[in-house]
């Protein structure tokens, strides 16, 4: 039974890093129909801002702002107007190329222009181990819990409660009408990529001290938040972070309890069976085919 | 269609604007190493073990007078691109050829430098790389069935464990340690009680480490890539396992304790190549990488950069850039620091291409890699 | 076709069986790699450019097809049958994977078809009794076919290239044939084709299933190329890379495959000029064509030369030899 508890907690800090990434996700997605395949390099690639202005001098709290302003900049302004808007006119198929191709360039320019090995990186929060009834977690596991929950909390509060929030609502769900209602459609879809920028940020900082920075971060992470997001469902934002706890519990108890060689299939088998039997995932509502 | 004509002038074109040219004042020493892709790490640092060698050697004028040049080629970690770079530099007629490191690429690879005859120093460990009776392969570390013996006498003279349990990633790497260390363990009479594999590039030990909790075996033996042992290593601590945990030169390299911190402390295990080494020519080394390169290098840069040298010594014995001739010298050769500084630790190739030297058996203390022993060369 | 479309079709197959002659065994090496990627690529070109369908499992049939290949050459069969097995086998599975998964949205195959060649990576590494595991299947021969042995670097070229020219040849008779025509109508405007009586699943299906068996040969060959293979060769790497190959040469295009799959298996030996930064400029340029020119390599030429003032072909011929404008 302990070890059962240990997996259950494990499993749910891991789950809150996919869950908050797999946020971001989501939201990107259902604005402006961008399936960002590079959001796992998304994460990944914060931390090396951090690290490049500490190496340039800057105390930790400073190159931490800097990270995120640099990442709001990059892969929230940049992203969108450079590599979103001119493609969008194409279709899906050209912007989901563009964000493997992109998910490389990233790789691949952290791997050369910084460095192949992994990096350690300063936390935030100290490392201290709490013994919860029988398991353990660390500190920062439960930071990154808490942040997720508080991100969440507040996203939530944002799109229901305020004006600008209920205009990207309704981006997200009829862009045609949306328009027609007056709603800066435009303006609408770049505040998500801010805000996708930001949680991606937000959760390199937190997850580098964990994992390591290392360029071949964004792999693992980012297939983890396509699954998570899938199985959460598109269209709530809650949908991602259910999903993201369901994979990170799912695929420790796989793990330690079924096959360890196997351990990669659980999550896609799970994933394969919530496309086909209810492919609006766990949370989400039916989306209406549009002809 | 006539988009498809456009092409194929430009095919050839591509293909002959692949050829470069040597002059005879340089000797063709190329390198295919992984330098991107899941190798990139031990490819980048092998190269650039290598490539330090190099410039020392060609400051001083080269070998025989003759600069060496040594084009890099990427596998992309992949086996079939690896064959292409292979038969690229063949058709260049190369004198030797250096890398690649992982084992699947210098499997496909041998069978070409085979044929065409052209001796190979691979940085792959993989036992199988020897035992395939081609005189043309060399290399400058252990293979895992030189090395799997050493730790398996540890653990049954040293730790006194009756029972052992693996923890391994699931790469050739990974798997060709592990089948070796099973099959040491099972001819010494040492139970594997628990087998767990792990996959490359993953964060999260938890389930692992609840698993080798459950299976309480006397020691632990963990064969990963470095930074997975470094998070093991803290999940570990975390969860509180209190058995020994031994490894295999990653496992105690100052890398890892450097990402693990303090849950690094009290691993033990044997350690072949090692910048850590007592031994000053060693030390020596790894300031000088360091100083260049800025960054620890790991064994694969020790690889690169004794590799050189074992190529500018053979060389130099022999007297001529002969391939084949090569190959028979350097079976059965030893080469001593006196001799050759650069091969920082006096080593002994046998018959099958394969490398016999001292190694270490160390532990972690205080955040450092500490020497408790020197195991002497297993010939003579 | 044009009359002077003609003619360069007739000089381009006069180089790539002439040219061989005149390179060295590396060159042979790379030009046989273009002829087997090839077949994969028209094979997902069947998928995604005709039927429409986002497909990242090609990867996996080329896989399958090359294990299944290596297996029964290994344990005696004449490589003509082994060829054979790889195609119906990956037949059979495109069929059985489809079936299901067709049913869901563009977006959501992709994800389906990313899960299935993982699941496929995993079994191939894991299952070492059958497939020897991740150390891979080593010292796989070149075949002789029909007594003619393919171990020389020339004569296993133009043994793809003539493998590759049949499957063309079958695929380009496919599409003229009434059948064909439906497919170039499911993409065109697949709730008219709907409405016409067309089938649309059982043609996407179809689709899908040819093109993994296109797949499947293609690893039947590839095996034998490269005389090693591994689980980490067919993962999603590959499979990505066959979907660039089928969208910078033109998806949807019947020669596209041809030209994205030479561009694909050169460009790295052209961009060796900038020392190892090749992937991040081969990443760069792939984004760039895709905001300039989604259609692909022959999308551009055709644009331009339409922008010139080229000849006009009759809308007919052009739905099934060329491509659908964008």
């Amino acid at each position: 039974m302990a070890t059962f508890i240990q997996l259950l907690v494990s499993g749910l800090a891991t789950g809150a890093i996919y869950a908050l990434i797999a946020v971001g996700f989501t939201l990107v997605w259902q604005t402006s129909q961008t399936i960002n395949f590079a959001q796992g390099e998304f994460v990944m690639l914060p931390a090396f801002f951090v690290l490049a202005a500490t190496n340039a001098g800057a105390p930790f709290w400073l190159a931490t702002f800097i990270g995120i302003a640099l990442s709001v900049l990059v892969l929230g302004i940049l992203f969108k107007f450079i590599v979103v808007d001119p493609m969008l006119k194409y279709g899906v198929l050209p912007l989901v190329i563009s964000t493997i191709a992109l998910s490389l360039f990233l790789k691949e320019g952290v791997k050369d222009f910084y460095s192949s090995q992994a990096q350690p990186f300063p936390a935030l929060v100290p490392a201290i181990d709490i013994h919860v009834f029988e398991a353990v977690i660390s500190t920062q596991s439960l930071a990154v819990l808490a942040v997720a929950v508080i991100t969440v909390v507040a996203l939530n509060l944002l799109l229901n409660g305020t004006r600008v929030g209920r205009q990207m609502q309704a981006t997200a769900q009829n862009v045609t009408l949306a328009r027609i209602l007056g709603v800066p459609v435009r303006r609408m879809v770049l505040y998500t990529f801010l805000i996708n920028a930001v949680l991606v940020a937000i959760a390199s900082i937190l997850v580098s001290p964990i994992y390591l920075a290392k360029f071949t971060n964004g792999e693992t992470l980012g297939m983890a938040a396509f699954i998570a997001a899938i199985i959460g469902g598109f269209n709530q934002v809650r949908g991602a972070v259910l999903g993201g706890v369901v994979l990170g519990v799912l695929d420790n108890l796989s793990a330690a309890y079924i096959s360890s060689q196997y351990r990669g299939a659980f999550p896609l088998i799970i994933l394969v069976a919530v496309i086909l039997l209810r492919p609006q995932g766990l949370l989400g509502r039916v989306e209406e085919r549009s002809v | 269609m006539f988009r498809v004509a456009l092409f194929t002038p430009l095919v050839v074109a591509g293909i002959s604007l692949t050829t470069p040219a040597f002059s005879q004042s340089t000797v063709y020493i190329p390198a295919i190493l992984e330098l991107s892709g899941a190798g990139a790490v031990s490819g980048t640092n092998f190269r650039d073990g290598m490539l330090l060698a190099i410039d020392e050697i060609n400051a001083k004028g080269g070998i025989l007078g003759r600069k060496i040049e040594t084009p890099l080629l990427d596998t992309q970690s992949d086996a079939g691109t690896s064959r292409a770079q292979v038969q690229k530099v063949l058709d260049n007629k190369p004198y030797v050829i250096l890398g690649p490191v992982f084992s699947g690429s210098v499997l496909v690879d041998m069978m070409l430098t085979q044929q065409a005859e052209v001796p190979e120093i691979v940085g792959g460990e993989a036992a199988a790389i020897t035992q395939k009776g081609n005189p043309y392969v060399f290399r400058t570390s252990f293979g895992q069935q030189f090395s799997m013996p050493k730790i398996a006498n540890y653990m049954r003279d040293g730790i006194k464990a009756k029972t052992v349990s693996v923890l391994w990633v699931n790469n050739d790497f990974g798997k060709g340690g592990r089948d070796n260390f099973i099959k040491e363990m099972g001819a010494r009479d040492i139970k594997v009680v628990s087998d767990i594999s792990t996959e490359s590039g993953q964060a999260d030990f938890s389930a692992d480490v609840v698993k080798l909790k459950a299976a309480n075996a006397d020691a632990i033996f963990v064969y990963l890539n470095e930074e997975e042992s470094a998070r093991f290593l803290r999940e570990a601590r975390k969860q509180g396992i209190n058995k020994p945990l031994i490894g295999e030169t990653t496992l105690l390299g100052q890398k890892v304790i450097d990402l693990a911190g303090g849950a690094a402390n009290g691993v033990r295990g044997h350690v072949g190549l090692t910048i850590d080494a007592p031994i000053p020519a060693v030390q020596e080394f790894a300031e000088k990488f360091k100083k260049r390169f800025n960054y620890a290098c790991d064994h694969n840069g020790i690889k690169g950069y004794t590799a050189v040298y074992f190529i500018k010594h053979v060389t130099e014995k022999i007297g001529k850039f002969d391939s084949k001739a090569f190959a028979v010298a350097a079976h059965g050769i030893t080469i001593t620091p006196k001799d050759e500084p650069g091969i920082l630790m006096e080593a002994t190739w046998d018959k099958n291409g394969d490398i016999d030297r001292i190694s270490f058996l160390g532990e972690v203390v205080d955040g450092k890699q500490k020497i408790v022993e020197t195991l002497p060369k297993l010939g003579k | 076709m044009t009359r002077f479309g003609m003619l360069v079709f007739v000089v381009a197959v006069a180089a790539g069986v002439t040219g061989p002659f005149l390179l060295r065994p590396f060159g042979l090496y790379l030009i046989s790699m273009w002829a087997v990627l090839t077949i994969a690529a028209i094979g997902l070109n069947l998928t995604l450019g005709y039927a429409g369908q986002v497909s990242l499992a090609q990867g996996a049939f080329v896989g399958i097809g090359a294990y299944t290949a290596a297996l029964l050459t290994q344990a005696g069969c004449p490589f003509v049958i082994a060829f054979v097995a790889a195609g119906s086998l990956c037949f059979i599975i495109g069929w059985i994977l489809g079936y299901p998964a067709l049913r869901v949205q563009h977006h959501y195959l992709a994800f389906v078809t990313l899960a299935f060649t993982t699941l496929v990576f995993l079994v191939l590494r894991n299952e070492e009794w059958l497939t020897g595991g991740i150390y891979g299947i080593n010292g796989i021969q070149r075949p002789n076919v029909f007594g003619w042995s393919t171990a020389k670097a020339i004569n296993f070229y133009f043994f793809s290239f003539g493998v590759l020219a049949a499957l063309a040849f079958a695929t380009w008779w496919m599409l003229r044939s009434p059948w064909g025509r439906a497919f170039v109508a499911l993409r065109e405007n697949p709730i008219r084709a709907a409405s016409l009586g067309v089938d649309t699943r059982r043609y996407t299906l179809m689709a899908f299933a040819i093109g993994s068996s296109l797949g499947g040969m293609s690893g039947a060959l590839y095996a034998p190329l490269v005389q090693f293979i591994e689980p980490n060769s067919f993962s999603l790497g590959l499979s990505f890379s066959l979907l660039l190959m089928v969208i910078i040469g033109g998806s949807g295009y019947f020669f596209g495959p041809f030209v994205g799959t030479l561009i694909a298996v050169l460009l790295p030996e052209w961009l060796r000029v900038t020392e190892g930064y090749y992937l991040i400029v081969y990443a760069a340029a792939v984004m760039a064509m895709m905001a300039f020119c989604p259609a692909g390599l022959l999308g551009l030429i055709e644009r331009s030369a339409r922008a010139l003032g080229g000849r006009r072909r009759p809308e007919t011929t052009q739905a099934l030899v060329g491509g659908a404008d964008s």
